[in-house]
């Protein structure tokens, strides 16, 4: 029985860490935004500095009315949010955040399970997009679609490289291989991956399937209430699990001074650095067009990440 | 491969026996689902769900990494290039009754064809061969690339060479078919949104 006790400790705490941390980062996305365009941004719920912006958000989501178009197809329509949110709870059980087991569930292929599962979310805005009977909506939809299949290739072959590195592809293990040469030798992969995965989440400046001032909010627009708030919550939850895979995979995860004990804190501070990126980004640069996306993926990421490749296998061959 | 000692039955199966054939019949109604609806985005879908009924029947028979890869390329990658046609052509909200070739029994032949040989070699390659599923596991990523490249690797890289003929033949059809395409493209501005409702009564008027 301690056995299944344990296992249920394990999965409460990844819940109860996939409810809090989109939530944090959603906040320092509202605070870091406005800070950087000389605003305040949220100051009265809560008290100080409006810690309680989100809860207030969630709670007036929870009130709004859940509306279905009258020609949409209802079942696909009210299933999409949901496929979409949860893949991301599923990575989470995977991603180590300390030393001596400190992770939901070890898996074997660990890598593998968190790329394909991530890749079954976008499977959500596209589901959305077509049932919504809405031109707008359907556009979305096309514009995900097209833009995954840029995207997904780049970001497996950066992940290839690392678990060529460390010679396996349990996400433990890789970051157990880890040494502070690995930061310059994988960089490219891991820019490459930050980048593929910025785009699979869709998150400017790889907007263009939500992008507001063209097509309202693409495969979200006819959303209301709470499965508007999970397609949301399913972005921020999308940023946590794309930082902290970057952290465990190309930083070192909970390597550091004292990661012994404090382990859990450096994959934290690295996956919290990163999510400030992140949302440096979507206040610094301009929505990518279509054809500049394509381009970034086909010309560069993917010649970018097959180097990376070569690069590894080299260096693999020579040091052993 | 290890021949365990003693003859388990059939009789009395396993948890993961049941589950396994549960499962099965599960991804087999979802397969039949997904060649017989008339709705042809719903489709796609059901061909996810069985798809990913093979993922989990690979993870019973402790075969982790094929099952993940199951995911990634057909779940995550074919299926959203489905869906990516589907969502260029017209297909509407509800039933496509025009979406029939009529070629329906020659599908089904063929399909009962296919089926009986297989199941015929599987049989007849295992007989009663016994696979113990309770050591060290068989299908893990190291255990799946140790076969995969030292007992597996020309028929590999013969593979790999076909994909790479049709990467090729892809791109130079898509190369001739240039000139042509631009009518095509104009054409299809041409014709209305789909999915919007009041257009669609009066395509079906």
């Amino acid at each position: 029985m301690n056995g299944t006790l344990d296992v249920i400790l394990r999965l409460v705490a990844v819940l109860v860490v996939f409810l809090v941390l989109p939530l944090v980062v959603g906040q320092t996305e509202h605070k870091v935004m406005a800070h950087m365009q000389g605003r305040l941004g949220p100051m009265y719920a809560g008290g100080f500095h409006g810690w309680a912006q989100l809860v207030a958000d969630g709670v007036k989501f929870a009130q709004k009315e859940d509306v279905v178009p009258e020609g949409a197809d209802r079942r696909i329509f009210q299933l999409a949010p949901v496929v979409s949110l949860l893949p991301y709870l599923l990575v989470m059980i995977a991603i180590p955040v300390g030393p001596h087991g400190f992770v939901g569930q070890s898996i074997d292929a660990g890598l593998f399970f968190v790329l394909a599962v991530m890749g079954v979310g976008v499977l959500g805005s596209l589901m959305a997009g077509w049932a919504s009977a809405n031109k707008f909506s359907l556009l979305g939809g096309l514009r995900t679609a097209a833009q995954l299949m840029a995207y997904e290739l780049p970001m497996l072959l950066a992940g290839a490289s690392v678990a060529m590195a460390a010679g396996t592809l349990s996400l433990p293990g890789i970051v157990q291989a880890f040494h502070w040469w690995w930061i310059p030798w994988q960089i490219v992969g891991g820019v490459v991956f930050f980048t593929a995965g910025l785009a699979e989440l869709q998150r400017p400046p790889f907007d263009m399937p939500v992008a507001d001032s063209e097509i309202i909010f693409g495969a979200y627009t006819e959303y209301t209430g709470l499965r508007f708030a999970m397609f949301l919550l399913a972005e921020f939850a999308g940023i946590v699990v794309l930082c902290a895979l970057t952290s465990v995979l190309f930083l070192g995860g909970w390597h550091g001074p004292w990661s012994g004990s404090l382990g859990w804190l450096w994959t934290l501070v690295k996956t919290g650095l990163l999510a400030f990126v992140v949302i440096w980004l979507r206040v610094t640069y301009p929505r990518l067009r279509e054809d500049q996306l394509q381009k970034l993926a086909w010309t560069v990421l993917i010649p970018l990440a097959l180097a990376q490749i070569a690069l590894t296998g080299i260096v693999k061959v020579v040091t052993s | 491969m290890t021949l365990a000692a003693g003859h388990p039955g059939f009789m009395s199966p396993t948890g993961v026996e049941i589950a396994f054939v549960l499962v099965g019949i599960a991804t087999l109604g979802a397969a039949l689902v997904t060649v017989t609806t008339k709705q042809l985005v719903h489709a796609a879908l059901w061909l996810v769900v069985a798809l990913g009924g093979f993922a989990v029947e690979y993870l019973l028979l402790t075969a982790e990494f094929i099952a993940w890869v199951q995911v990634l390329i057909y779940v995550g990658s074919v299926v959203v290039l489905l869906l990516f046609g589907l969502m260029l052509t017209k297909a509407p909200i509800g039933r496509s009754p025009d979406a029939d070739s009529g070629n329906g029994w020659v599908a089904l032949v063929v399909a009962v064809a296919a089926a009986a040989t297989l199941v015929w070699v599987v049989v007849d390659a295992f007989r009663s061969t016994w696979v113990d599923l309770g050591g060290a596991a068989q299908g893990s990523a190291k255990v799946t690339g140790a076969i995969l490249f030292r007992h597996w690797v020309l028929p590999f890289e013969a593979l790999s060479v076909l994909l790479l003929a049709a990467l090729v033949g892809a791109i130079v059809l898509s190369k001739r078919g240039a000139p042509a395409r631009r009518s095509l493209l104009s054409k299809s501005e041409a014709l209305p949104m789909r999915g919007v409702p009041s257009e669609r009564k009066a395509r079906e008027s």
